[in-house]
């Protein structure tokens, strides 16, 4: 299969500009005529979706949730990115690109780094004519903090919640186009598969959550905003909700899966304290701007209060390892480094199964720098959040943090007009795998979802549209949405008539403690053989013993559980499988047989390239194409934070 | 398990009696009782209701459907009443930071759904609160089309007029206001988001048509009046106060009057 990424030819800074400009248009009088379906409201989806309305296409947009407004971009804390350089500190496009890039371990493609790059500085003029309340400084100018994997300060932000606000920015401009008439709004509607028509996705099924009524939709175009598959770990900081079924369901319709095994683990999050826990609650890394990660330096501290570790024996190990990054190191290296803390028995807090799964995020200097005014004003809301759920203090104690799996870079494969390999099936944000390479930096996910869905899409979805021309869209009676339909509600009733007696819930558990412990902060050829033997006998045990109460006629919550899980069960696979080829380290994708002193050692002459896999059929291995990245201007080096 | 050292939050199970509400859409519901014994402290009221329902499934029966996603207090889906109160006993959270350690062993719980008339039952927990999305739809935005906005820094705003916005842009949209409220009333929903955009410069050119619309759509989804009780207040899972009730009062009054002595005398489009 030939992999064509579309990129311009000229300089990397006038690719976009070059390519644009080649980009068909569709006669204002014409849009409302092509029926466009978005699925997914989050930063992507709902920015796609309204620029697509402000353009006048009829637009059909989708959500599971019972409002636009609560997709998961809301749960964003620190900040977006742009190359604004209202620091005056040495921004530019070039650097943000250069930092992106390389944040990324050189696994993303180039171009497409360097468009977001540009675009970045659009979104925030944006969001602020939106009514988006950044923080500001005394002059009424925009405020910025740092982040990790950064020497500029370009982060903008809105107090510890930047997500919620940017989101509730693109919802007010979905709900305006829905008040206008040009987005139709269907919430708590979840896709359950793609239709194909004449090889263009022309259509998508769906199940009412409420109602239960599974059916078809046709439209010219599908444009997939679905988010990230962080939750085939069970354990994550996504929503409960979130889910890889829409961009897994599309990779059994020919679609192809850009580099799965890429993941990321953030490290600041609230350790796991025990069986029933539903879902691990992010610390923004905000935090680490005041402050600083320690453990003891002796294992026998580990168990001791905090404030009898003499500071003599602490060990600041981000600070000691990356002296220039410090606390600020990229998100793969400092979890990666809490985890080794960890592994070597110097680990903090409460035993859980025997080991202590934690690190110190330690403000006391800050506070007695700044005074508890300051931080309780930059993080307040953060160390409240932390005393609900710990019940301890933050201001009177370090606060105790371990790595979480909070995003995916990979996601369907796209090109530069972030199409997929499927004509008429564009995917944005989270759900593609084009901007982050094997690691995302800090404040990059809701640059890139706004990018997307603002900047890029409305441009290339048009020139889709263009092409095929007014004649395109299929009849919803056609053979083909019936038989998809036919095949969607055969999976339903298996689900709900199968008499077993385990509960969906058991088998995300178990398989994401296999994921966690073979396809996690540390990946090894023997575990990833015995993960994928074991995930394919947990998905067979799940087809036999598989209980769904309820009819599937009304809301049936085991029924949403169950088919979510399902797709896992068979994701899981392919991100192990993925792992286990990929024979380098980089980024959030560390194999321990690669390694030079503990950091991460890439292979450029195998692995210069981007995985997307082919689904071959129910028994068929998938089949590996390669996107080679060529990189025409960026330095290909080892990356090092030190 | 857990083992507790030093000064950790110490974690021990509770033993709980539920009263939780079950109800078919259109239909009338009811409350069941069920036994829930070894509840962690350190779990939360969600995790608690997952391991009711997890219980119910394995004896082949319905579990409890309620709303929830992000679960760590921002996207406003989870609703609950909980012993009476929206989001539950703790001032400033919503239900799913709601830990169990806020409990007694032996204690009886009661669950409800947020009971408004504006906000009709779906199934057991699970309201609808469309009405929500319909006030905004009609007025709660800045009108700007993608790409056509100015430099960000071209408009400075002062800090405290920033800051006053974003407390009440901080809104969930979790409805816990009108669930408390004795007359089903959106007044601080609607407040919060008209003192957000209205307060802003960027939100000058609309401020009259979008306080007219809100509270036009506001009064249509069959939200109540506010009659000053405070109940929403204090429940609010984020801090809004009825500061942005009257900034709603007072931009209300100010659009009639000044719609009332417009030239042509007509009430413009978008105004009631």
């Amino acid at each position: 299969m030939n992999l064509d990424s579309k990129i311009a030819s000229g300089p990397l800074s006038t690719k976009w500009d070059a390519h644009k400009a080649k980009l068909r248009l569709v006669n204002p009088a014409n849009r409302r005529k092509y029926h466009i379906i978005v699925v997914g409201s989050g930063l992507a989806g709902a920015a796609a979706a309204s620029s697509l309305g402000e353009q006048g296409y009829d637009v059909s947009c989708f959500c599971y949730q019972d409002s636009p407004r609560r997709a998961h971009s809301i749960a964003a804390q620190g900040g977006i990115n742009a190359a604004k350089n209202y620091q005056n500190d040495g921004d530019s496009v070039r650097r943000l690109f250069q930092d992106t890039i390389k944040g990324g371990d050189y696994r993303a493609r180039e171009a497409n780094v360097y468009r977001l790059a540009q675009l970045s500085t659009a979104i925030i003029d944006q969001c602020v004519a939106q009514g988006v309340p950044f923080a500001r400084e005394y002059g009424g100018l925009l405020a910025n903090r740092s982040f990790g994997g950064a020497q500029v300060s370009r982060t903008f932000y809105a107090r510890g919640q930047t997500g919620q606000q940017l989101l509730l920015g693109a919802y007010s401009s979905l709900s305006r186009q829905i008040g206008a008439g040009t987005v139709k709004m269907y919430p708590r509607h979840e896709m359950l598969d793609l239709v194909l028509v004449g090889g263009h996705a022309k259509g998508i099924v769906t199940r009412n959550l409420v109602t239960g009524e599974v059916r078809t939709w046709s439209a010219d175009c599908v444009v997939l905003c679905t988010g990230g598959y962080g939750n085939v770990f069970y354990l994550s900081t996504n929503a409960q909700g979130c889910n890889v079924s829409a961009t897994y369901r599309s990779y059994r319709r020919g679609a192809l899966f850009a580099n799965p095994c890429y993941t990321q683990i953030h490290p600041t999050c609230i350790p796991v304290h025990g069986d029933d826990q539903s879902k691990l609650t992010l610390m923004s890394e905000s935090l680490r701007n005041d402050g600083r990660v320690w453990v003891p330096k002796n294992t026998a501290d580990s168990g001791k209060d905090p404030a009898q570790v003499a500071e003599t024996d602490r060990d600041y190990f981000l600070e000691r390892k990356y002296p220039s990054y410090g606390n600020l190191a990229p998100r793969d290296i400092a979890s990666r480094a809490a985890k080794e803390a960890c592994d070597e028995g110097r680990g903090v807090g409460p035993e859980v199964g025997g080991r202590r799964l934690g690190v110190y995020l330690d403000f006391s200097a800050s506070i007695q720098r700044l005074g508890e005014s300051v931080v309780r004003e930059r993080y307040g809301n953060l160390f409240d959040m932390y005393e609900n759920i710990t019940g301890e203090n933050a201001y009177r104690r370090p606060m105790r943090i371990y790595p979480a799996v909070h995003y995916t870079m990979g996601g369907l494969w796209v090109d530069y007009n972030l199409q997929s390999n499927i004509p008429g099936l564009f995917v944005g944000g989270e759900a593609n795998f084009s901007d982050h390479g094997a690691n995302r930096l800090g404040a990059s996910a809701l640059m890139q979802g706004l990018a997307d869905g603002y900047f890029v899409l409305p441009y290339t979805v048009a020139d889709y549209l263009a092409g095929v021309g007014l004649s395109g869209r299929p009849s919803v009676e056609g053979v083909e949405y019936r038989d998809v339909l036919a095949q969607v509600n055969d999976r339903v009733n298996r689900l709900l008539k199968n008499q077993g007696k385990q509960t969906a819930r058991s088998y995300h558990k178990q398989l994401g403690k296999i994921i966690w412990d073979e396809c996690g902060m540390a990946r090894t050829r023997a575990g990833l053989t015995k993960a994928i033997s074991d995930i394919r006998g947990l998905r067979e045990d799940f087809w036999k013993n598989i209980s769904v109460p309820g009819t599937g006629l009304d809301v049936t919550p085991e029924l949403e559980r169950a088919g979510r899980v399902a797709d896992f069960l068979e994701f899981g696979e392919l991100m192990c499988r993925d792992a286990l080829i990929r024979e380098e380290s980089c980024g959030g994708h560390f194999r321990t047989e690669y390694q030079v002193d503990g950091e991460a050692k890439r292979d450029d002459a195998r692995f210069a390239h981007v995985a997307a896999w082919q689904w071959a059929g129910e028994t068929a291995e998938p089949i590996r194409h390669e996107e080679a990245l060529v990189y025409e201007e960026a330095q290909l080096s080892t990356r090092s934070y030190k | 398990m857990v083992k507790d050292n030093h000064s950790h939050s110490a974690e021990h199970v509770l033993n709980l009696r539920l009263r939780v509400w079950r109800q078919r859409r259109g239909q009338p519901g009811a409350f069941e009782e069920h036994a829930l014994q070894g509840v962690s402290t350190s779990a939360s009221f969600l995790e608690m209701m997952d391991m009711l329902n997890e219980k119910l499934v394995r004896d082949g029966k319905e579990p409890f459907a309620f709303d929830h996603d992000c679960r760590e207090g921002i996207c406003g889906m989870c609703s609950m009443t909980i012993n009476g109160m929206p989001h539950g006993p703790l001032p400033g959270v919503t239900t799913c930071q709601l830990h169990m350690r806020n409990f007694r062993d032996g204690e009886t719980i009661t669950v409800e759904p947020w009971r408004a008339r504006a906000f009709p039952v779906l199934r057991d927990l699970m309201v609808d609160r469309s009405g929500f999305d319909k006030v905004i739809q009609s007025g709660g935005f800045i009108s700007i089309r993608a790409g056509s906005a100015p430099e960000a820094n071209a408009t400075p705003v002062p800090k405290d007029v920033s800051d006053a916005a974003m407390d009440a842009a901080e809104c969930i949209g979790c409805g816990a206001c009108v669930a408390s409220c004795k007359n089903g009333s959106a007044m601080l929903f609607v407040g919060a988001k008209v003192t957000h955009l209205n307060l802003l410069p960027q939100g000058q050119p609309e401020r009259d048509r979008r306080v007219l619309a809100m509270v036009r759509t506001m009064d249509d989804a069959g939200f109540g009046n506010c009659t000053n009780q405070g109940e929403c207040q204090a429940h609010c899972p984020k801090g809004i106060t009825l500061d942005v009730i009257s900034h709603l009062n007072r931009d209300y009054l100010g659009a009639r009057v000044k719609a009332f002595f417009s030239s042509t005398g007509k009430v413009r489009r978008g105004g009631d």
